[in-house]
């Protein structure tokens, strides 16, 4: 838990090397089973669903996503004003978010599943999840072998730091956040309107 | 100045996106809405998921994130077969694969979705999804597998190079408003979108 008194604006993205400690692998197994549990209830753990929605058929993955964000950033925003919590931001590199989040994307229509919903389909019974899995473990070392080229090269290439969407528009958080989860919602009304499911 | 016009603008232009496709969306070979849909209401699930994202930040100081347990796998399997090399390696330097607290969390999942599916009756015990068997044929097993490992690769090696998954990015870094996961998370769905509509052309 963090320390109310200490008032901070955005944590460090350092991760502590240490071992953790009992309490917080317990915590996050609390918590994994909680998101194993909605996943599958969500029905995100279904191949027919994931692949609907890459086909633009079955829309539940973006309505399951909108509103967990919506959700999501007014109570982080809220809990950080009177600072309850620590932001975790992941620096902005736009060209490794663009090629990264594209390569991803064609690995994510060829297996149908991703990084935490395949854990979800192995879970209510799929075991093609664990192909899926083996892939993600190779991939992942693939790209550990060349994280150090990828790190002088490609991984600075448009580097923005820490940069947030109100800050990158000039526009104040208090205004921003309530503007943008209003239209995040006229969204969501919209899918709930035009999409079969 | 003008959030309110541009946000209006933004949601008109999904919105207009959205109908074209949903109409597009008939002429591919199969229809992903003859499968069952999800159990609970997918507006529940997510708020529910942005429930559960406070209390990883207040309890955990974490965010939800998935993928980077991948690495921490494929980490421990690099030192127990070439120690000195996985040692060097530049990620690995910064992100020592230890047992941590993703690594938990994403162990756990797979035991959360098993007492959803079991609770509702919706234990699947397959090993080709019905809608794969109705589009590349039944006992295509070896397809599958190869297809499956294939595109994990591509997508744990773009999730490190995008810095996240579905889960980092598109949950926890898109609801701090960080301008790079707004960015990777759309292209998740373009390269999908674009991969996707191929593979399922009749």
């Amino acid at each position: 838990m963090i320390d109310p008194g200490k008032s901070v604006k955005t944590s460090s993205v350092a991760e502590p090397a240490a071992v953790e400690s009992g309490g917080r692998i317990l915590s996050a197994l609390l918590f994994g089973l909680a998101f194993g549990f909605l996943l599958q209830k969500g029905g995100v753990g279904k191949y027919h669903i994931l692949i609907g929605q890459l086909l633009l058929q079955d829309f539940t993955v973006v309505k399951v996503m909108l509103t967990a964000i919506v959700v999501g950033m007014v109570g982080i925003f809220t809990l950080h004003r009177f600072a309850k919590v620590n932001l975790h931001l992941k620096p902005t590199r736009i060209v490794p978010n663009i090629i990264g989040g594209l390569i991803f994307g064609a690995g994510f229509a060829l297996i149908g599943y991703c990084p935490g919903t395949v854990a979800a389909a192995l879970g209510q019974g799929n075991y093609d999840g664990l192909f899926a899995m083996a892939g993600l473990i190779i991939g992942s070392y693939l790209y550990a072998e060349f994280s150090q080229p990828l790190k002088s090269s490609v991984e600075q290439w448009g580097e923005k730091g820490k940069l947030m969407l109100p800050e990158a528009l000039r526009i104040p958080r208090p205004v921003f956040i309530p503007v943008f989860a209003c239209v995040l919602i006229g969204v969501l009304f919209a899918l709930d309107r035009f999409t079969v499911r | 100045m003008s959030t309110g016009t541009c946000g209006r603008a933004l949601g008109l232009a999904l919105g207009t996106a959205l109908l074209p496709c949903s109409v597009g969306a008939a002429e591919l070979a199969v229809d992903a809405r003859q499968y069952p849909g999800p159990a609970w209401s997918p507006y529940l699930v997510g708020a529910l998921l942005g429930v559960l994202s406070w209390l990883t930040f207040y309890f955990s100081d974490k965010p939800i994130g998935a993928s980077a347990f991948y690495a921490t796998v494929a980490g421990m399997l690099g030192k127990l077969f070439a120690k000195k090399h996985t040692e060097k390696l530049a990620y690995y330097k910064t992100n020592p694969p230890v047992a941590d607290w993703e690594f938990a969390f994403v162990i756990a999942t797979v035991g959360g979705a098993f007492l959803a599916a079991y609770s509702g009756g919706e234990i699947t015990g397959e090993w080709l999804p019905p809608m794969w068997e109705a589009r590349f044929g039944a006992g295509t097993f070896g397809l599958r597998a190869l297809v499956a490992v294939l595109g994990g690769i591509l997508m744990a090696f773009g999730a490190r190079l995008a810095g996240g998954c579905t889960s980092g990015h598109g949950i926890s870094g898109t609801l701090q408003l960080n301008v790079g996961s707004w960015i990777a998370v759309i292209c998740f769905f373009v390269g999908g979108i674009a991969v996707a509509r191929p593979l399922f052309a009749p």
